[in-house]
Formats: structure tokens, C-alpha cells, sequence
């Protein structure tokens, strides 16, 4: 009896105890045999329907492994847990993040486990392997699509005005006066969701480097800054433009992205200038409007070197913590992933935003028209480039709010972009970045 | 208290014992659990903030930088404005839940219908979470779908962007502030002018006294520790208000309703954990430095009456 009771104690500290340990949340349903990886994925609509559907072929591939989807917040709040868990060893097996600067910020070469080594890194794209590499040594799998910053238009309302898609700033600002003409608000804003403001100064970013080829690398270095990069600070002066002129919609300042959505399908308003990946958004709540919504890149001074700012996917990482038969198993899951069958299992889950990052993987025939824009700038060389934050680890925190400032008119364009300078800073210092203290 | 206690029993009881053991009669240790749990969960993280201010740090390593983390959130362009915000917002806040407390609880102690039911009424805002209220608002606040601004429109005035305009931002946050918060200010104005003896309005009615003497020269004088009390609950308060802030407008549009604590939540939330750190440092300094001579000031003036 005494010794039934010791065992029943025993057994409940232990549980208590596998409960705490790092990831193992509902470990204690599978029958002994079988590995429960845990996958965590921002809560955004397209990335847990294709976590759920990697999650989904996979176990039916893999009888001895069950991946379970957990999903987390999106934004800065989103940032914070991952940082704190992964700190305090308490992060899932594997989890879906941001590539580029976000990821050099996970101080990688400490949390996570490089995966150099897997036989698939040779099948990924140049463009992800730069996004995902930190110190020579590579660290994720590509999660998701490539996705641009980009205008995307309603070509209907293009047609019934007559409109050509813009290559440079002043056809686009042309466009812009017809359309206010026709009574249709010209550029949709929605500062009610602050990050869809940045757009026209991160989008922007191709005009920058066709510009000035070195500025990413001098950017990193503290020896270019923004403000007295003129290529640099169009960006902001375009977002201050767009609301001198009066081009915006009515309810900037309060719509969300769901609203600035409704509005482009709808035809109320022309341009939206936003990440590409929002188009499976729109095309959730108007999916008969497939082919009519379009894209083109933000038009800079010269229409020779026009093209298209792109992001690269997501990575999915291994943490440090996952260890023993976990880290194998986590270890095929990536290989899942970055094989052809993992793009179709992300392809069935969702609409698809724009091309993958592996060899082999192809893109099915009923894309929407937006992604077909976007791979007719992808395809052409020298008509792209990868967006500022998968190049320099250097991003501001407070972009968001400058360029909400600078697009309503609170805060001049120089002003907006000297301010931001200053806000970078505080990130390299925090990086530890050489030639910034 | 405990200390006035202590000595009377000590020296009742046993006269004959050594002065050292008449002082206390419980042993020392009795001490310990409460200030084991004072200092670990108050003195030594208050002390490591200011040792964790003057480094940049990350959860694993910090490394010494001295006073820079204090300059560079002086330089800080969101700062002076968060500081005038922060200002703003406590005055306002305070002043106005100190005038509407006063007049509310002066209608809720006199002789009017349904009066337990209106006191629970105004309390009620009070009882409902902060991010709720902030939340019903936004909605309520919506410059074009808002119920507000819909039912100025019956009536022909175009109402403001109360969240989304600049110069409205911060004082709309604060009238919700006050709306939530007046229930408390009222309850303690009530418990003061109760507490008032009734032969002092007596004597006042035999001589003559209106209800605005009544009111000048009876409950506005006496009343004067509720005052105390509320002016400095709703001020500290004010000063580090952060969650209906957040909730509302997360400080903008841009930076134009920040206030300190949401600068430090900023700074916090990027990863710049040394900055937000002496953000929070300068906050305790500040806060201090207005509520204490304040308080001291507030309380001498009640001894002096």
C-alpha cells in the first residue's frame, strides 16, 4: 500500500517535472514509441493553414513522428516570445520565424542549430541562403513564398480609366490626379494596422540599389544613412506627397488592413501599397476577384531600372534545445519542408502568394494574377532585390510609427528620415555591430 | 503601528528582563519570512535595475556602458513628448476626477431617488478591465463607423478623429481615463463627506446657511483628506498610465500620444532591454519627485487646518 502510494507520487512528480522540460507539451499522448515534435507558426491566416498542411502530409509520411501545430502572436509581441522562450530554453522542437534581420537578431549561431550539413541546403535558393545565413553557417528552411513589397491595383478600375501601369513616379502621381478625378481614392493607407505603412519606404528599396549598388553594405557599416542618401529618403518624401496631394483614401488614419482590402477589391480605391502575401487575405473574402486584382512595383525616377522589392520566406529553425531523437526528427521535418512535396503540401493548404525557394518546386497553374506580376519581375534579371532588412541586419523598431507620422502629415519627409536613422542606431548598438558605439 | 504596540506591551509585562528583550517580545526570526520575501521580490531587483541600467543587455550576457543608456533615452525624440504627454494626462486626469468627484459624490450623499443604485452605477466602470473598456472605446471612438461620431452626424456635427487626429489623441485616452476611474474618486468622496459629523450643518442651517455655504465652507474644508487621497491615488496613477494608453491608440497616430511608460514598453518590446531599463529608473525618479514634496505638501496643510 505505502509502496503504491510512493510510485503513485513518484508518477505524478515526474509528470509534473515532463511537463516543464523544454517542448515537450503533449508528449504524454503518444503510446512510447513515436516522437511529438512541437511546431510553433505566427497565428497570420496563410501561414498556419500551411503549417497545419506541412504537419498534416508529413505525419502521413512519417508513422513514428506527429508534428503538432502551435501558433503565436503576430508583430513585436510575436517577437518577444520567441526571443524569451528561446532564451529561457523553452522553445518549441521547431518554429516558424522571420528570416533576415529578425533572425540575425535570435543571436542564431547561440539558439539555433545550423543545418549546413542536410542535404537539401544545396537545392535552396541564393536569395534564401543569404536571408537565413548568419556567419558563414546556415540556419532554416524556407517557410512559405517569396512575397514583394509592392503596389498592388485594381486592374478593373485601371481599365475603365484608361490607366497604364506606371514605371516611374510621376506616370504613377499622374494616375493618381485621373483616378481623384473618377472619384476613386487613388492610394489606400490603413495606419488603424501601423505596419502596412511602411511600404513605400521598405518597398522601395530595388530603386535604392539600382541607384546606389553599395548601400546595404555601407547602411551595415554606419557610413550611409537615409536621410542624406537622396535615393534613399524618396521613399519618405513619397509618403509625404501621397497625403499633400490629397491622394489617400478618407479614413486612412483608422482603417485596417481588412478594410484597405475591401476597399481595393471593391474598386473604391486603386492602390494599395502593401507585401504581396496579403493578396490570400483578399482573396478569402473576394475570391471572385482572382484575376482582377494586379501588381506593380513601386516606381522610382527611372523607368530603365524599374523592379520589384522582394522578401524573402520565412525560414523554419531547429532551436538549440531540441536535442537526441527530437533534433532527428525535427531534422527530417526541415528536409520535408525544403523538398518538392513540402511545396505542394503548402500549395494545398492555401492560396499560394508567390514562388518557393527550392529547386523543383513549381507553381500551380491557377495562381492568382498577382503572382504571375510578380514572376514576370522575378524571371527578368536585374529586375529585383531582396528588401533592406535580408541584407543588413540594421532595422529601426520605429518605422512603423515615423511612417505613419510622415504619411499623415504630422512629420515632414527629413525629418521622419533622420529620425529613423537615429532609431537604427540603437539597433546596431544592441547587435554589438562594429563602427556603431 | 506594530512598533507603538509592541513597546506598551513590553513594558507592562515583564519589567525585570534586560531593556534588549523588553523591546520586542517576539524573537527575530519571526522577521525572516517577510523579509525574505521583501528582498528578493522588492529590494534586489530594485537595487540590479540600477546596476542593469547602465548595461546593455541581453537575457544571457550585459556588458558596462555606463550613464549612455540614460543619454541616448534623453535623446530619445518620442521621450520629450512622452514626457509632456505623461504630464498632461496626469493633471488632467487627476483634476478632472478630483471637480467630477466632488460634484458626483455632493448629488449622491444628498436626498435623491434611487440613490444606492446610482452610487453602484457610477462605481460600476470601475470593476471593468481596462483593456475592455480601452477596447469598447476604440470601437466607439471610430472617427467613421463609431457610435459616436454616427450619433453627432444625427445631429448634423461632424465629429473629430477623436483617436486618429493628433491633437485629440491623448485627451480622448484621458476622458476615458476619467469616465473609468471617477467611480473610485467618487466612493472615497462619499466615505468623506459622510464621515462629516451632522451638527456642523445643524448649526449651520440654525445660522442661516444656503446649500452653496454649506458646501464652500462645510464640505470642501472637511473634506480635505478625500481630496488629499484622491489627488494623489489618480496623479500616480496618471503618471505611469500605460494600459488604456496601450489599449487605445499604442501611442500614436506615430508618436503623439506617448507617454514615458509606453516609451519604455517601446524600447522594451525592440529588445533594447538595457535602455528600457533606465527608462523605468527615470520613471521612479520622476514620479517620486513629484509625489513626495507633493504628498508632504498636500498632508501639512491638512495638520495646519
Amino acid at each position: 500500500m505505502r509502496l503504491k502510494i510512493a510510485l503513485a507520487a513518484f508518477t505524478a512528480a515526474a509528470l509534473a517535472l515532463s511537463g516543464c522540460s523544454a517542448g515537450s507539451l503533449g508528449s504524454s499522448d503518444d503510446d512510447g514509441s513515436g516522437v511529438t515534435l512541437s511546431f510553433m507558426v505566427d497565428n497570420s491566416d496563410t501561414n498556419s493553414k500551411m503549417a497545419e498542411g506541412l504537419a498534416k502530409e508529413f505525419n502521413a509520411k512519417n508513422p513514428g513522428i506527429v508534428v503538432k501545430v502551435e501558433t503565436r502572436p503576430q508583430g513585436t509581441e510575436g517577437d518577444n516570445l520567441v526571443k524569451t522562450r528561446l532564451s529561457t530554453g523553452d522553445m518549441t522542437d521547431v518554429f516558424q520565424y522571420n528570416s533576415g534581420s529578425l533572425m540575425q537578431a535570435l543571436a542564431p549561431t547561440k539558439n539555433l542549430v545550423a543545418v549546413d550539413d542536410q542535404p537539401w541546403a544545396g537545392k535552396l535558393d541564393e536569395n534564401f541562403k543569404t536571408s537565413v545565413t548568419s556567419e558563414q553557417k546556415l540556419f532554416g528552411a524556407p517557410f512559405g513564398t517569396y512575397n514583394a513589397g509592392a503596389i498592388l491595383y485594381n486592374r478593373e478600375v485601371y481599365q475603365k480609366n484608361g490607366l497604364r501601369v506606371p514605371t516611374t513616379w510621376d506616370e504613377f502621381m499622374a494616375n493618381n490626379a485621373k483616378l481623384k478625378a473618377a472619384g476613386v481614392a487613388p492610394v489606400i493607407q490603413s495606419y488603424g494596422e501601423t505596419w502596412t505603412s511602411q511600404l513605400f519606404v521598405l518597398g522601395d528599396f530595388h530603386n535604392v540599389t539600382a541607384a546606389q549598388p553599395d548601400f546595404a553594405e555601407k547602411y551595415t557599416a554606419n557610413q550611409a544613412k537615409y536621410a542624406t542618401t537622396p535615393a534613399a529618403l524618396a521613399g519618405f518624401e513619397h509618403l509625404q506627397e501621397v497625403h499633400a496631394a490629397g491622394y489617400t483614401n478618407k479614413d486612412f488614419a483608422s482603417a485596417k488592413l481588412n478594410d484597405a482590402v475591401e476597399q481595393l477589391a471593391k474598386g473604391t480605391g486603386a492602390h494599395y501599397p502593401i507585401l504581396s502575401g496579403i493578396i490570400s487575405q483578399l482573396l478569402g473574402t473576394f475570391p471572385e476577384e482572382k484575376d482582377t486584382i494586379g501588381l506593380f512595383p513601386i516606381p522610382g525616377d527611372d523607368a530603365a531600372k524599374n523592379g520589384l522589392t522582394v522578401w524573402a520566406p520565412a525560414g523554419a529553425y531547429i532551436p538549440a534545445s531540441t536535442t537526441g531523437e527530437k533534433l532527428d526528427a525535427a531534422r527530417k521535418f526541415l528536409a520535408f519542408i525544403a523538398s518538392p512535396e513540402g511545396c505542394a503540401a503548402q500549395a494545398n493548404a492555401t492560396v499560394i502568394n508567390g514562388p518557393f525557394a527550392v529547386q523543383g518546386c513549381t507553381l500551380p497553374d491557377d495562381v492568382p494574377q498577382v503572382v504571375k506580376d510578380m514572376q514576370t519581375y522575378i524571371d527578368k534579371p536585374g529586375a529585383s532585390s531582396l528588401a533592406l532588412e535580408f541584407l543588413s541586419p540594421v532595422k529601426g523598431p520605429a518605422l512603423e510609427q515615423i511612417c505613419v507620422e510622415v504619411g499623415s502629415g504630422i512629420r515632414k519627409a527629413p525629418d521622419g528620415a533622420k529620425l529613423y536613422d537615429e532609431d537604427v542606431k540603437k539597433q546596431a548598438q544592441q547587435l554589438g555591430l562594429p563602427g556603431w558605439s | 503601528m506594530s512598533v507603538l504596540l509592541e513597546t506598551r506591551d513590553g513594558t507592562a509585562r515583564d519589567t525585570g528582563s534586560p531593556p534588549a528583550r523588553v523591546r520586542s517580545p517576539y524573537p527575530h526570526w519571526f522577521y525572516l519570512p517577510a523579509a525574505i520575501v521583501y528582498g528578493v521580490l522588492f529590494l534586489i531587483p530594485t537595487f540590479a535595475s540600477f546596476y542593469f541600467s547602465l548595461t546593455r543587455w541581453t537575457l544571457f550576457e550585459s556588458h558596462f556602458i555606463g550613464l549612455d543608456n540614460f543619454v541616448q533615452f534623453f535623446q530619445e525624440p518620442a521621450l520629450v513628448k512622452g514626457f509632456v504627454n505623461t504630464l498632461i494626462y496626469g493633471v488632467v486626469t487627476s483634476g478632472a476626477k478630483v471637480v467630477l468627484g466632488l460634484l458626483l459624490a455632493v448629488l449622491l450623499t444628498s436626498r435623491i431617488v434611487a440613490r444606492g443604485y446610482l452610487r453602484s452605477v457610477v462605481f460600476f466602470p470601475v470593476l471593468v478591465s481596462t483593456i475592455g473598456v480601452g477596447l469598447t472605446f476604440t470601437v466607439l471612438m471610430n472617427p467613421e463607423q463609431g457610435l459616436i461620431n454616427q450619433t453627432l452626424a444625427t445631429v448634423g456635427i461632424e465629429g473629430p478623429g477623436w483617436l486618429t487626429d493628433p491633437s485629440y489623441a491623448l485627451l480622448s485616452v484621458a476622458l476615458v481615463d476619467v469616465w473609468k476611474g471617477v467611480g473610485l474618486a467618487t466612493l472615497i468622496y462619499i466615505a468623506g463627506i459622510v464621515s462629516i459629523p451632522q451638527e456642523y450643518f445643524e448649526a449651520a442651517r440654525v445660522d442661516g446657511a444656503g446649500a452653496w455655504a454649506n458646501f464652500r465652507h462645510l464640505i470642501l474644508p472637511l473634506a480635505r483628506p478625500a481630496t488629499v487621497t484622491v489627488i494623489i491615488l489618480s496623479l500616480i496613477g496618471g503618471l505611469r498610465s500605460f494600459d488604456l494608453i496601450w489599449a487605445m491608440t499604442r501611442g500614436g497616430p506615430g508618436f503623439t500620444s506617448d507617454v514615458i511608460a509606453s516609451v519604455i514598453y517601446k524600447q522594451y518590446q525592440a529588445g533594447f532591454y538595457g535602455l528600457s531599463t533606465a527608462g523605468n529608473v527615470v520613471l521612479f525618479v520622476v514620479v517620486t519627485a513629484i509625489v513626495l514634496p507633493l504628498s508632504r505638501f498636500l498632508n501639512r496643510k491638512e495638520v495646519e487646518l
